[in-house]
Protein backbone atom coordinates (compact mmCIF):
# COMPACT_ATOMS: atom_id res chain seq x y z
CA UNK A 1 0.00 0.00 0.00
CA UNK A 2 1.20 3.67 -0.95
CA UNK A 3 1.98 5.72 1.96
CA UNK A 4 0.80 9.06 1.78
CA UNK A 5 3.56 12.11 2.43
CA UNK A 6 1.96 12.73 5.82
CA UNK A 7 3.02 9.00 6.47
CA UNK A 8 5.96 8.86 4.56
CA UNK A 9 7.39 11.68 6.59
CA UNK A 10 6.25 10.86 10.26
CA UNK A 11 7.90 7.32 9.36
CA UNK A 12 10.99 8.99 8.36
CA UNK A 13 11.00 11.38 12.14
CA UNK A 14 9.94 7.74 13.74
CA UNK A 15 13.05 6.09 12.03
CA UNK A 16 15.41 8.74 12.57
CA UNK A 17 14.74 9.07 16.20
CA UNK A 18 14.47 5.22 16.69
CA UNK A 19 17.14 3.94 14.58
CA UNK A 20 20.90 4.38 14.38
CA UNK A 21 22.24 4.21 10.51
CA UNK A 22 24.24 1.05 9.99
CA UNK A 23 27.37 2.65 8.84
CA UNK A 24 27.59 4.26 12.34
CA UNK A 25 26.59 1.00 14.34
CA UNK A 26 29.47 -1.04 12.51
CA UNK A 27 31.86 1.89 13.04
CA UNK A 28 30.64 1.70 17.05
CA UNK A 29 30.96 -2.20 16.76
CA UNK A 30 34.27 -1.65 15.34
CA UNK A 31 35.48 0.58 18.80
CA UNK A 32 34.31 -1.83 21.31
CA UNK A 33 36.15 -4.73 19.86
CA UNK A 34 39.09 -2.57 19.64
CA UNK A 35 38.71 -1.58 23.43
CA UNK A 36 40.33 -3.21 26.33
CA UNK A 37 38.47 -5.97 28.26
CA UNK A 38 37.17 -5.14 31.60
CA UNK A 39 37.80 -1.44 30.66
CA UNK A 40 35.29 1.74 31.08
CA UNK A 41 35.53 2.21 27.37
CA UNK A 42 34.26 -1.63 26.56
CA UNK A 43 31.41 -0.76 28.98
CA UNK A 44 30.45 2.05 27.55
CA UNK A 45 30.16 0.90 23.95
CA UNK A 46 28.60 -2.17 25.23
CA UNK A 47 25.60 -0.41 26.70
CA UNK A 48 25.40 2.12 23.47
CA UNK A 49 25.30 -1.17 21.59
CA UNK A 50 22.91 -2.56 23.45
CA UNK A 51 20.77 0.88 23.83
CA UNK A 52 20.73 0.83 19.73
CA UNK A 53 19.36 -2.65 19.88
CA UNK A 54 16.84 -1.82 22.28
CA UNK A 55 15.96 1.43 20.81
CA UNK A 56 15.20 0.11 17.88
CA UNK A 57 13.00 -3.12 18.64
CA UNK A 58 10.90 -1.01 20.82
CA UNK A 59 10.76 1.95 18.63
CA UNK A 60 11.78 4.35 21.40
CA UNK A 61 14.09 7.34 20.65
CA UNK A 62 17.99 5.87 21.19
CA UNK A 63 18.52 9.43 22.98
CA UNK A 64 16.33 11.23 24.78
CA UNK A 65 17.64 14.60 23.73
CA UNK A 66 15.74 14.72 20.18
CA UNK A 67 17.29 17.54 19.11
CA UNK A 68 17.59 20.11 16.78
CA UNK A 69 15.52 18.78 13.73
CA UNK A 70 17.21 19.91 9.94
CA UNK A 71 15.38 18.84 7.30
CA UNK A 72 17.20 18.98 3.86
CA UNK A 73 14.50 18.71 0.61
CA UNK A 74 14.87 18.64 -2.84
CA UNK A 75 14.02 21.50 -4.70
CA UNK A 76 11.96 19.03 -7.19
CA UNK A 77 9.73 18.20 -3.86
CA UNK A 78 8.86 21.76 -2.95
CA UNK A 79 5.38 21.36 -3.53
CA UNK A 80 4.77 18.06 -2.12
CA UNK A 81 6.88 17.95 0.55
CA UNK A 82 5.86 21.67 1.92
CA UNK A 83 6.71 23.21 4.88
CA UNK A 84 2.93 22.55 6.10
CA UNK A 85 3.29 18.93 5.77
CA UNK A 86 6.57 18.94 7.84
CA UNK A 87 5.02 20.28 10.86
CA UNK A 88 2.04 18.64 10.61
CA UNK A 89 4.48 15.29 10.75
CA UNK A 90 6.75 16.54 13.64
CA UNK A 91 3.34 17.57 15.61
CA UNK A 92 2.06 13.95 14.87
CA UNK A 93 5.91 12.39 15.65
CA UNK A 94 6.06 14.34 19.15
CA UNK A 95 2.47 13.04 20.32
CA UNK A 96 3.63 9.79 19.50
CA UNK A 97 6.35 10.36 21.95
CA UNK A 98 9.26 9.84 19.07
CA UNK A 99 10.33 13.95 19.49
CA UNK A 100 11.14 14.77 23.56
CA UNK A 101 9.09 18.24 23.36
CA UNK A 102 12.61 20.23 22.87
CA UNK A 103 11.83 23.66 21.34
CA UNK A 104 11.83 26.29 23.51
CA UNK A 105 11.36 29.90 23.43
CA UNK A 106 14.71 31.39 23.72
CA UNK A 107 14.38 33.72 27.00
CA UNK A 108 11.39 33.12 28.37
CA UNK A 109 12.28 29.27 28.32
CA UNK A 110 8.70 28.55 27.16
CA UNK A 111 7.92 25.70 25.89
CA UNK A 112 6.61 25.13 21.83
CA UNK A 113 5.76 21.78 23.12
CA UNK A 114 4.17 20.23 19.50
CA UNK A 115 8.26 21.40 18.21
CA UNK A 116 6.89 23.18 16.06
CA UNK A 117 7.09 27.28 15.55
CA UNK A 118 8.89 30.15 13.30
CA UNK A 119 12.22 28.75 12.83
CA UNK A 120 11.50 25.11 13.49
CA UNK A 121 11.66 22.63 12.06
CA UNK A 122 14.80 23.79 9.99
CA UNK A 123 13.56 23.52 6.46
CA UNK A 124 16.41 23.54 3.41
CA UNK A 125 15.45 23.32 -0.07
CA UNK A 126 18.29 22.82 -2.17
CA UNK A 127 19.44 20.72 -5.15
CA UNK A 128 20.99 17.80 -3.39
CA UNK A 129 21.94 14.67 -5.57
CA UNK A 130 19.32 12.49 -6.92
CA UNK A 131 19.13 8.37 -7.22
CA UNK A 132 17.70 6.49 -9.80
CA UNK A 133 15.44 9.74 -10.99
CA UNK A 134 14.31 10.15 -7.19
CA UNK A 135 15.04 13.37 -5.15
CA UNK A 136 15.96 13.18 -1.32
CA UNK A 137 14.37 14.43 2.09
CA UNK A 138 16.73 14.04 4.76
CA UNK A 139 16.78 14.43 8.46
CA UNK A 140 18.80 14.75 10.84
CA UNK A 141 18.65 15.02 14.53
CA UNK A 142 21.78 17.00 16.44
CA UNK A 143 21.28 16.97 20.47
CA UNK A 144 22.35 19.89 22.36
CA UNK A 145 25.22 18.36 24.66
CA UNK A 146 27.16 17.75 21.31
CA UNK A 147 25.92 21.21 19.34
CA UNK A 148 27.23 22.29 22.36
CA UNK A 149 30.85 21.35 21.90
CA UNK A 150 30.73 22.98 17.98
CA UNK A 151 33.23 26.20 17.66
CA UNK A 152 34.27 28.44 15.42
CA UNK A 153 38.19 29.03 15.20
CA UNK A 154 39.97 32.04 13.53
CA UNK A 155 43.17 32.02 12.22
CA UNK A 156 45.71 33.02 13.07
CA UNK A 157 44.81 32.21 16.51
CA UNK A 158 47.58 33.44 19.56
CA UNK A 159 46.42 30.72 22.13
CA UNK A 160 46.91 27.72 19.89
CA UNK A 161 50.18 29.06 18.46
CA UNK A 162 48.14 28.49 15.11
CA UNK A 163 49.31 29.70 11.60
CA UNK A 164 47.02 30.34 8.30
CA UNK A 165 48.05 27.08 6.82
CA UNK A 166 48.02 23.60 7.41
CA UNK A 167 49.37 22.95 10.62
CA UNK A 168 47.06 25.71 11.95
CA UNK A 169 44.13 23.86 10.72
CA UNK A 170 45.03 20.44 12.61
CA UNK A 171 46.09 22.67 15.60
CA UNK A 172 42.43 23.95 15.83
CA UNK A 173 40.51 20.50 14.68
CA UNK A 174 42.64 18.91 17.90
CA UNK A 175 41.78 21.62 20.29
CA UNK A 176 38.28 21.26 19.62
CA UNK A 177 38.33 17.55 19.92
CA UNK A 178 40.44 17.80 23.84
CA UNK A 179 38.18 20.73 25.02
CA UNK A 180 35.21 18.89 24.18
CA UNK A 181 36.05 15.51 25.82
CA UNK A 182 33.57 13.90 26.65
CA UNK A 183 31.12 16.15 27.03
CA UNK A 184 29.69 15.54 23.71
CA UNK A 185 28.87 12.57 24.12
CA UNK A 186 32.57 10.58 23.00
CA UNK A 187 33.22 8.71 20.29
CA UNK A 188 32.00 11.27 18.22
CA UNK A 189 32.03 12.77 14.44
CA UNK A 190 33.56 15.56 13.26
CA UNK A 191 32.42 17.53 10.42
CA UNK A 192 34.95 20.43 9.22
CA UNK A 193 34.53 23.18 7.08
CA UNK A 194 38.25 24.73 6.25
CA UNK A 195 37.37 28.81 5.00
CA UNK A 196 33.85 30.45 4.02
CA UNK A 197 32.35 33.31 5.90
CA UNK A 198 31.28 32.37 9.41
CA UNK A 199 27.77 31.33 7.95
CA UNK A 200 29.43 28.83 5.92
CA UNK A 201 31.39 27.31 8.05
CA UNK A 202 28.82 26.02 10.87
CA UNK A 203 26.54 25.03 7.70
CA UNK A 204 29.07 23.43 6.17
CA UNK A 205 30.80 21.28 8.44
CA UNK A 206 27.29 20.27 9.84
CA UNK A 207 26.41 19.10 6.42
CA UNK A 208 29.65 17.16 6.68
CA UNK A 209 28.12 14.48 9.51
CA UNK A 210 25.82 13.64 5.84
CA UNK A 211 28.74 11.50 4.39
CA UNK A 212 29.11 7.71 5.34
CA UNK A 213 31.32 7.45 7.59
CA UNK A 214 33.00 4.19 5.54
CA UNK A 215 33.45 6.36 2.48
CA UNK A 216 37.39 6.51 1.66
CA UNK A 217 39.01 9.23 4.40
CA UNK A 218 41.13 11.55 2.86
CA UNK A 219 44.99 11.62 3.83
CA UNK A 220 44.25 15.09 6.29
CA UNK A 221 41.19 13.21 7.65
CA UNK A 222 42.93 9.80 8.31
CA UNK A 223 46.02 11.61 10.41
CA UNK A 224 43.71 13.66 12.48
CA UNK A 225 41.64 10.74 13.21
CA UNK A 226 44.56 8.93 14.59
CA UNK A 227 45.71 11.96 16.28
CA UNK A 228 42.55 12.88 17.96
CA UNK A 229 42.05 9.01 19.42
CA UNK A 230 45.48 8.81 20.81
CA UNK A 231 44.52 11.73 23.14
CA UNK A 232 42.83 8.77 24.98
CA UNK A 233 39.43 10.85 25.94
CA UNK A 234 37.70 7.64 25.09
CA UNK A 235 34.00 7.08 24.93
CA UNK A 236 32.44 9.78 27.62
CA UNK A 237 35.57 11.03 28.32
CA UNK A 238 36.36 7.67 31.13
CA UNK A 239 39.37 6.83 28.95
CA UNK A 240 40.20 4.66 26.20
CA UNK A 241 41.43 4.02 22.36
CA UNK A 242 37.95 5.53 20.29
CA UNK A 243 37.46 9.29 20.89
CA UNK A 244 36.43 9.63 17.46
CA UNK A 245 34.67 7.65 14.96
CA UNK A 246 35.54 9.34 11.64
CA UNK A 247 36.35 13.32 10.60
CA UNK A 248 34.84 14.34 7.93
CA UNK A 249 36.59 18.05 6.42
CA UNK A 250 35.28 20.25 3.47
CA UNK A 251 36.91 23.36 1.43
CA UNK A 252 35.14 26.96 1.07
CA UNK A 253 36.52 29.54 -0.02
CA UNK A 254 37.22 32.81 2.02
CA UNK A 255 38.29 36.31 1.85
CA UNK A 256 41.46 37.61 2.43
CA UNK A 257 41.01 39.14 5.73
CA UNK A 258 39.04 35.99 7.33
CA UNK A 259 40.73 32.50 7.93
CA UNK A 260 37.66 30.62 10.08
CA UNK A 261 38.07 26.75 10.89
CA UNK A 262 34.70 26.04 12.39
CA UNK A 263 34.25 22.31 13.93
CA UNK A 264 30.81 20.68 14.60
CA UNK A 265 31.03 17.67 16.64
CA UNK A 266 27.93 15.24 16.54
CA UNK A 267 27.94 12.40 19.18
CA UNK A 268 27.88 8.89 18.91
CA UNK A 269 23.75 8.72 18.33
CA UNK A 270 24.32 10.17 14.58
CA UNK A 271 20.81 10.24 13.23
CA UNK A 272 20.19 11.47 9.77
CA UNK A 273 17.35 9.14 7.14
CA UNK A 274 16.86 9.85 3.77
CA UNK A 275 13.79 8.77 1.79
CA UNK A 276 13.85 8.98 -1.94
CA UNK A 277 10.36 9.83 -3.34
CA UNK A 278 9.57 10.06 -7.13
CA UNK B 1 29.26 -3.98 41.51
CA UNK B 2 27.73 -2.29 44.64
CA UNK B 3 24.15 -2.46 44.51
CA UNK B 4 22.45 0.94 46.52
CA UNK B 5 19.02 1.40 47.39
CA UNK B 6 17.15 4.44 48.71
CA UNK B 7 17.76 5.93 51.02
CA UNK B 8 21.75 6.09 50.70
CA UNK B 9 23.18 6.41 53.60
CA UNK B 10 26.55 8.65 53.76
CA UNK B 11 28.80 5.61 55.23
CA UNK B 12 27.75 3.33 52.15
CA UNK B 13 27.93 6.51 49.78
CA UNK B 14 31.20 7.10 51.38
CA UNK B 15 32.93 3.82 51.15
CA UNK B 16 32.64 4.33 46.91
CA UNK B 17 35.61 4.86 44.83
CA UNK B 18 35.83 6.57 41.64
CA UNK B 19 35.63 3.52 38.76
CA UNK B 20 33.20 1.61 41.15
CA UNK B 21 30.39 0.05 38.65
CA UNK B 22 27.18 1.12 40.78
CA UNK B 23 23.51 -0.49 40.54
CA UNK B 24 21.01 1.92 42.01
CA UNK B 25 17.06 0.62 43.05
CA UNK B 26 14.71 2.86 45.15
CA UNK B 27 13.47 6.41 44.18
CA UNK B 28 15.42 9.21 42.17
CA UNK B 29 14.44 12.30 40.98
CA UNK B 30 15.52 14.23 37.68
CA UNK B 31 16.04 18.04 38.24
CA UNK B 32 18.46 19.80 35.44
CA UNK B 33 18.78 23.55 34.23
CA UNK B 34 15.39 25.08 35.60
CA UNK B 35 15.37 23.68 38.92
CA UNK B 36 18.82 24.65 39.65
CA UNK B 37 18.33 28.04 38.67
CA UNK B 38 15.44 28.16 40.37
CA UNK B 39 16.69 26.82 44.02
CA UNK B 40 19.77 29.51 43.48
CA UNK B 41 17.03 32.40 43.56
CA UNK B 42 15.74 31.10 46.75
CA UNK B 43 12.97 28.79 45.42
CA UNK B 44 11.88 26.03 47.69
CA UNK B 45 12.69 22.67 46.48
CA UNK B 46 9.54 20.94 45.69
CA UNK B 47 10.62 17.44 47.25
CA UNK B 48 12.82 16.16 49.20
CA UNK B 49 15.92 15.11 48.04
CA UNK B 50 18.25 14.36 51.63
CA UNK B 51 20.05 10.65 51.05
CA UNK B 52 18.39 10.72 47.80
CA UNK B 53 19.44 11.00 44.16
CA UNK B 54 19.30 13.63 41.86
CA UNK B 55 19.48 12.66 38.01
CA UNK B 56 20.15 15.37 35.11
CA UNK B 57 18.03 13.97 32.89
CA UNK B 58 15.31 15.66 30.76
CA UNK B 59 13.10 12.32 29.34
CA UNK B 60 10.47 12.08 26.77
CA UNK B 61 7.59 10.65 29.02
CA UNK B 62 4.06 10.20 27.54
CA UNK B 63 1.11 9.78 29.48
CA UNK B 64 -0.47 6.05 28.26
CA UNK B 65 -4.50 4.95 27.31
CA UNK B 66 -4.92 4.38 30.99
CA UNK B 67 -3.66 7.72 31.98
CA UNK B 68 -0.21 6.92 33.61
CA UNK B 69 2.85 7.98 32.47
CA UNK B 70 5.31 6.36 30.51
CA UNK B 71 9.08 6.97 30.21
CA UNK B 72 10.09 6.63 26.34
CA UNK B 73 13.67 7.86 26.70
CA UNK B 74 15.34 9.04 29.95
CA UNK B 75 19.00 9.11 29.09
CA UNK B 76 21.70 11.85 30.85
CA UNK B 77 22.16 15.19 30.00
CA UNK B 78 25.21 17.22 30.51
CA UNK B 79 26.15 18.22 34.16
CA UNK B 80 28.73 20.80 33.46
CA UNK B 81 25.74 23.33 33.29
CA UNK B 82 25.19 23.15 36.36
CA UNK B 83 28.54 23.71 37.94
CA UNK B 84 27.67 26.85 39.27
CA UNK B 85 24.79 25.64 41.47
CA UNK B 86 25.62 22.40 42.86
CA UNK B 87 28.06 22.83 45.47
CA UNK B 88 25.25 24.78 47.10
CA UNK B 89 22.46 22.49 46.31
CA UNK B 90 24.84 19.80 47.85
CA UNK B 91 25.06 21.74 51.25
CA UNK B 92 21.39 22.55 51.54
CA UNK B 93 19.37 19.49 50.08
CA UNK B 94 21.36 16.64 51.46
CA UNK B 95 21.01 14.49 48.53
CA UNK B 96 24.15 12.10 48.42
CA UNK B 97 24.06 10.34 44.54
CA UNK B 98 24.28 13.04 41.54
CA UNK B 99 23.83 10.82 38.19
CA UNK B 100 24.73 12.65 35.23
CA UNK B 101 26.99 12.75 32.27
CA UNK B 102 30.68 14.70 31.41
CA UNK B 103 31.50 15.07 35.03
CA UNK B 104 30.91 18.65 37.13
CA UNK B 105 33.93 21.06 38.19
CA UNK B 106 36.23 20.93 41.40
CA UNK B 107 34.14 22.97 43.98
CA UNK B 108 31.23 20.72 43.15
CA UNK B 109 33.82 17.88 44.29
CA UNK B 110 34.91 19.31 46.94
CA UNK B 111 31.44 19.70 47.93
CA UNK B 112 30.94 16.08 47.49
CA UNK B 113 33.87 15.46 49.60
CA UNK B 114 33.12 17.64 52.72
CA UNK B 115 28.78 16.58 52.58
CA UNK B 116 29.41 12.92 51.50
CA UNK B 117 28.13 12.45 47.87
CA UNK B 118 29.42 10.98 44.93
CA UNK B 119 28.75 11.63 41.14
CA UNK B 120 27.66 8.13 38.72
CA UNK B 121 28.28 8.73 34.99
CA UNK B 122 25.40 7.49 33.28
CA UNK B 123 25.76 6.71 29.80
CA UNK B 124 25.20 9.64 27.73
CA UNK B 125 22.75 9.00 24.94
CA UNK B 126 22.02 5.58 26.06
CA UNK B 127 18.57 6.85 26.58
CA UNK B 128 16.60 3.36 25.38
CA UNK B 129 18.69 1.52 28.53
CA UNK B 130 18.19 3.98 31.09
CA UNK B 131 14.21 4.42 30.42
CA UNK B 132 13.88 0.35 30.48
CA UNK B 133 15.20 0.70 33.95
CA UNK B 134 12.34 2.90 35.56
CA UNK B 135 9.70 0.46 36.69
CA UNK B 136 7.05 3.16 37.45
CA UNK B 137 6.58 7.02 37.28
CA UNK B 138 5.42 7.77 41.35
CA UNK B 139 5.06 11.76 40.30
CA UNK B 140 6.16 14.56 39.21
CA UNK B 141 6.61 18.27 40.64
CA UNK B 142 7.00 21.59 38.47
CA UNK B 143 5.66 20.27 35.29
CA UNK B 144 3.20 22.97 34.38
CA UNK B 145 6.15 25.69 35.74
CA UNK B 146 9.25 23.49 34.02
CA UNK B 147 7.58 21.98 30.59
CA UNK B 148 7.90 18.03 30.26
CA UNK B 149 11.89 18.56 30.31
CA UNK B 150 12.96 20.13 32.78
CA UNK B 151 10.16 18.83 35.26
CA UNK B 152 11.05 17.08 38.97
CA UNK B 153 9.97 13.10 37.60
CA UNK B 154 9.66 11.15 40.50
CA UNK B 155 11.43 7.38 39.16
CA UNK B 156 11.46 4.33 40.90
CA UNK B 157 14.07 2.71 39.09
CA UNK B 158 15.80 -0.67 39.40
CA UNK B 159 19.65 -1.53 38.99
CA UNK B 160 20.27 1.24 36.78
CA UNK B 161 23.20 1.23 36.32
CA UNK B 162 26.66 3.62 36.02
CA UNK B 163 30.01 4.19 36.78
CA UNK B 164 31.42 6.58 39.53
CA UNK B 165 33.37 8.89 38.34
CA UNK B 166 33.81 11.34 41.14
CA UNK B 167 34.00 10.46 44.34
CA UNK B 168 33.69 11.43 47.90
CA UNK B 169 37.47 11.62 48.47
CA UNK B 170 38.43 14.18 46.11
CA UNK B 171 38.84 11.76 43.16
CA UNK B 172 37.42 12.71 39.57
CA UNK B 173 37.99 10.10 36.51
CA UNK B 174 37.35 13.10 34.32
CA UNK B 175 40.36 14.93 35.97
CA UNK B 176 42.45 12.35 34.79
CA UNK B 177 41.90 11.99 31.43
CA UNK B 178 42.19 15.35 31.44
CA UNK B 179 45.38 16.05 32.34
CA UNK B 180 46.85 12.57 30.27
CA UNK B 181 44.79 14.07 27.00
CA UNK B 182 46.02 17.91 28.04
CA UNK B 183 49.92 16.18 28.06
CA UNK B 184 49.55 14.13 24.58
CA UNK B 185 47.72 17.38 23.03
CA UNK B 186 50.81 19.47 23.89
CA UNK B 187 52.96 16.32 22.83
CA UNK B 188 51.06 16.72 19.26
CA UNK B 189 51.26 20.13 19.27
CA UNK B 190 55.22 20.56 20.08
CA UNK B 191 56.59 22.23 22.58
CA UNK B 192 54.12 25.34 23.55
Amino acid sequence: MMMTIEEELIELVRRTSCEIPSDVRTALERAFRREEKGSPAKSVLRTILGNIALAAEGSVPVCQDTGTLTFFVDFSLRRKVTVGKIKAAVREATRLGYLRKNTLSPVSGRSFDDNTCDGAPVIHYGDYPKKDGKAQVTLVMKGGGSENMSRQYSLPDAELAAGRDEEGVKKCVLDAVWRAQGYGCAPGVLGVCVGGDRAAGYETAKAQLLRPLDEKASKLEKELLEKANSLGIGPMGLGGKTTLLAIKIAERPRVPASFFVTVAYMCWALRRRTIWLG
Amino acid sequence: MARLKYPFGEKEVRSLKAGDTVSISGRIYTGRDKLHKFFADGGALPVDFRDGALYHCGPIVVKGANGEWQVKAAGPTTSVRENPYEPDFIAKSGVRIIIGKGGMDGATLAAMKRHGCVYVQATGGAAAVSAASVRRVAGVSMLDEFGAAEAVWHFDVENFTGVVAMDSHGVSLFDSVRESSRRRLAGLFGAR
